[in-house]
């Protein structure tokens, strides 16, 4: 046996019982199958998952002995979830289709918005430049070339006033995907309600605020991880008390995935950091019930349909089961796990980009599938720039196809009871508590995250497909097959002055403002850092004095640390 | 006399965090025999350029996604020239709009690997370039 074939055997799923096919099964498979193989062979030797996760040639009742669909499944709305967390599913609602944008200014992005909000999308969703994720204001040195680049750039309340203008936050709901500075920019969010006139007790949002899955994945990190998770505490805690349609935390698989994890792995460590989350707010003194209904979670949509379709149903089916038996909540709002999902933008090609439309759609479906409360899909040419208007209508179009024309909408979890998605359901729960308790025994996340465990493991499953792909054992059409020679298309170009108006501008408010009162400010929150009061109220107050975000960090840097990691290649 | 092994610096400038293809390529460049060195996140074209000359590298290989690739890459080139390291190869891979190629190409990077390259596609360009660089080497 070659050293591939033994670690394939080795990660092939242990049944709890030997699998025992029937007399019509195994006589299917003397009379039926094997003339046909003798005549015709399998295309290949193994038939594996998109994660390298094998695959039956057939799943039957076998495949369930053990299974109870009354414990397993339940009915759609009822515990363990598993066929959805509402009893009508898509008949009443729809998903919100909420298509994740920002680039240039504030400006803009707010043009963006109002253009998507026009064509039918249901909800915002605000993708921030890279010098805002750093907790860099647009003036900074380290800021160069990236200011309005990958997203929009948000320095002060001034700029987020701009982004929002015209766009009443009682009516929609809005998406912040920020994690290390997600507290003072929550707070600018706070702060532009309140001067709309907006309830607080009545916006509705999410904030993505998951620093942990930083430090495994995508790296936008400021703080080391125990302030990193203080500040998450205080903005879960603050929201419990004052903003409860508010999610105050995403608790995200996307980026795990998008780094190279296989399908279980974007699980496992998905629900682990949940669970970390959750044990750092009891120990805060809070009831469990308090704050576990607006914990919300985020995952990919990745190419092999039934293994997505299979992760999101045990994503549900086990996070019931951590909610009720590990934290005994008692609400089952607590019990239920809400998502968002995104299509794999790692899935794209720069390659016949219009092949990403198609792409797409069948991850959408997935999730879809999968009973996703929320979904952006992307655009066709994001894998050689940030999408254009036209690219990204398609991409919502898209969704609204799945929604409105292709039928999956007319019942609950239409593969229910399907001998292979339970099956496989099955598998990656087994799979997912598996890594969950590894962790466990590590002593959780921070300290796995500190061995660089899921680091190691990410990066090993990312360089397995890479090898995969190399020698064509996984098929990318239009990359390693179908290749064909093709004009370019054309790409949203952002302006390059940018920065200079960004730092125009931000000079302008350093002169206009009371700089005694920043001052004071931020000396009321570097204070609080170092004693341990909920940091929100402290960064509301500076955030209305027009203190930018870079003065902020910076404030929050002296007290807390700065992180480095250390790489794992 | 044992062939000597290809030095190559692998390194992801600007603020942008995004470091599976770096990995991946630190690890295939390795697997094919060559000497890898990766700088880590988050480096400045000044750190580059010292890492570089100090790590006595034939090949720089930059990682970017995040739009930022003329501003890093014009200053990284500045300052090898300046430092008189013409010789070393300067790789990009990553999300690059077609309209910028030319003119990264134009200032002196050999070569821009987009999303879908092969690893084989890289060790077999370093290759040749290096080579080609030291010829009788």
């Amino acid at each position: 046996m070659t050293d591939e074939k033994a670690r394939k055997v080795a990660s092939a799923p242990a049944f709890e019982s030997p699998r025992k096919p029937s007399p019509a099964e195994r006589a299917w498979e003397e009379n039926t199958l094997k003339p046909t193989l003798a005549k015709s062979p399998d295309r290949a030797a193994d038939f594996t998952t998109v994660s390298s996760y094998p695959i039956q040639r057939l799943y039957t009742e076998a495949d369930l002995a053990d299974s109870n669909p009354e414990r397993d499944l339940g009915a759609p709305g009822e515990p363990p979830y598993t066929r959805g967390i509402h009893p009508a599913m898509y008949r009443d609602r729809l998903w919100t289709m909420r298509q994740f944008a920002g680039f240039g200014s504030a400006e803009d992005t707010n043009r963006r918005f109002r253009y998507l909000l026009s064509q039918g999308q249901t909800g915002l969703s605000v993708a921030f430049d890279l010098p805002t994720l750093m907790g860099y204001d647009s003036d900074h040195p380290l800021a160069e070339g990236e200011v309005g680049k990958c997203g929009v750039a948000i320095s002060s309340l001034a700029d987020m006033e701009a982004l929002f203008d015209q766009i009443p936050l009682a009516d929609v709901t809005t998406s912040m995907t920020i994690n290390s500075p997600a507290a003072p920019i929550w707070a600018m969010y706070l702060a532009v309600a309140e001067k709309q006139g907006a309830d607080w007790r009545k916006i509705s949002g999410t904030l993505q605020n998951d620093i942990l899955k930083e430090y495994i994945a995508q790296k936008e990190y400021i703080y080391p991880p125990e302030p990193s998770l203080r500040i998450v505490t205080d903005t879960i805690e603050f929201g419990a008390k004052h903003t409860p349609k508010f999610n105050p935390i995403s608790i995200s698989g996307y980026h795990i995935r998008e780094a190279g994890s296989t399908a279980i792995q974007e699980l496992a460590f998905t629900l682990r950091d949940g669970i970390e989350y959750v044990e750092h707010c009891l120990r805060r003194g809070m009831q469990v019930d308090d704050f576990a209904p607006r914990l919300s979670f985020f995952f990919n949509a990745h190419n092999d349909f039934f293994e997505e379709l299979a992760k999101y149903r045990a994503a549900r089916r086990i996070w019931q089961n951590v909610m009720r038996e590990r934290f005994g909540a008692k609400n089952p709002r607590s019990w239920a796990l809400r998502f968002h999902s995104q299509t794999a933008g790692c899935s794209l090609t720069a390659q016949q980009p219009y092949n990403n439309v198609v792409r797409t759609a069948v991850q959408a479906l997935a999730a879809v599938l999968g009973g996703t409360q929320s979904l952006h899909t992307n655009s066709l040419d994001e894998a050689w720039a940030l999408p254009t208007e036209s690219a990204a209508t398609i991409a919502l179009r898209t969704q609204q196809i799945i929604a409105y024309e292709s039928g999956v909408t007319n019942t609950a979890d239409p593969f229910g009871g399907s001998y292979f998605v339970e099956t496989l359901t099955n598998e990656v729960e087994r799979g997912a508590r598996d890594y969950i308790e590894k962790i466990d025994a590590l002593g959780g996340m921070v300290a796995a995250i500190e061995r660089g465990f899921p680091q190691r493991e990410i990066a090993d499953a990312a360089y397995r497909y890479q090898v995969a792909v190399d020698r064509k054992e996984k098929i990318v059409v239009g990359v390693n097959d179908y290749v064909v020679n093709e004009k370019p298309i054309e790409t949203l170009h952002i302006d390059d002055t940018l920065a200079g108006r960004q730092g125009d501008r931000l000079r302008k408010l350093r002169a206009d403002r009371s700089n005694a009162e920043v001052e004071r400010r931020l000396n009321s929150l570097r204070h609080a850092a170092v004693g341990d009061d909920n940091l929100m109220p402290h960064l509301f107050e500076a955030v209305k004095a027009y203190a930018t975000l870079g003065e902020i960090c910076d404030a929050l840097r002296q007290p807390f640390g700065v992180y480095q990691e250390v790489a794992i290649t | 006399m044992p062939e000597k092994k290809i030095r190559v610096l692998i390194a992801k400038p600007g603020l942008d965090g995004h470091d599976r293809g770096a990995k991946v390529i630190a690890r295939a460049l390795r697997d094919a025999g060559m000497e890898v060195i990766y700088t880590g996140l988050r480096q400045t074209p000044e750190m580059i350029a010292s890492a570089a000359i100090q790590e006595d590298v034939d090949v720089i290989g930059l990682s970017i996604l995040s739009g930022a690739h003329n501003t890093i890459c014009a200053r990284l080139m500045d300052l090898l020239r300046a430092k008189g390291m013409t010789d070393v190869t300067v790789l990009i891979g990553g999300i690059i709009p077609e309209a910028d190629i030319a003119d990264l190409k134009k200032s002196g990077i050999a070569e821009i690997f987009l999303p879908g390259t092969t690893t084989q596609a890289i060790v077999d360009f370093i290759r040749q370039r290096v080579a080609a660089a030291h010829p009788g080497a």
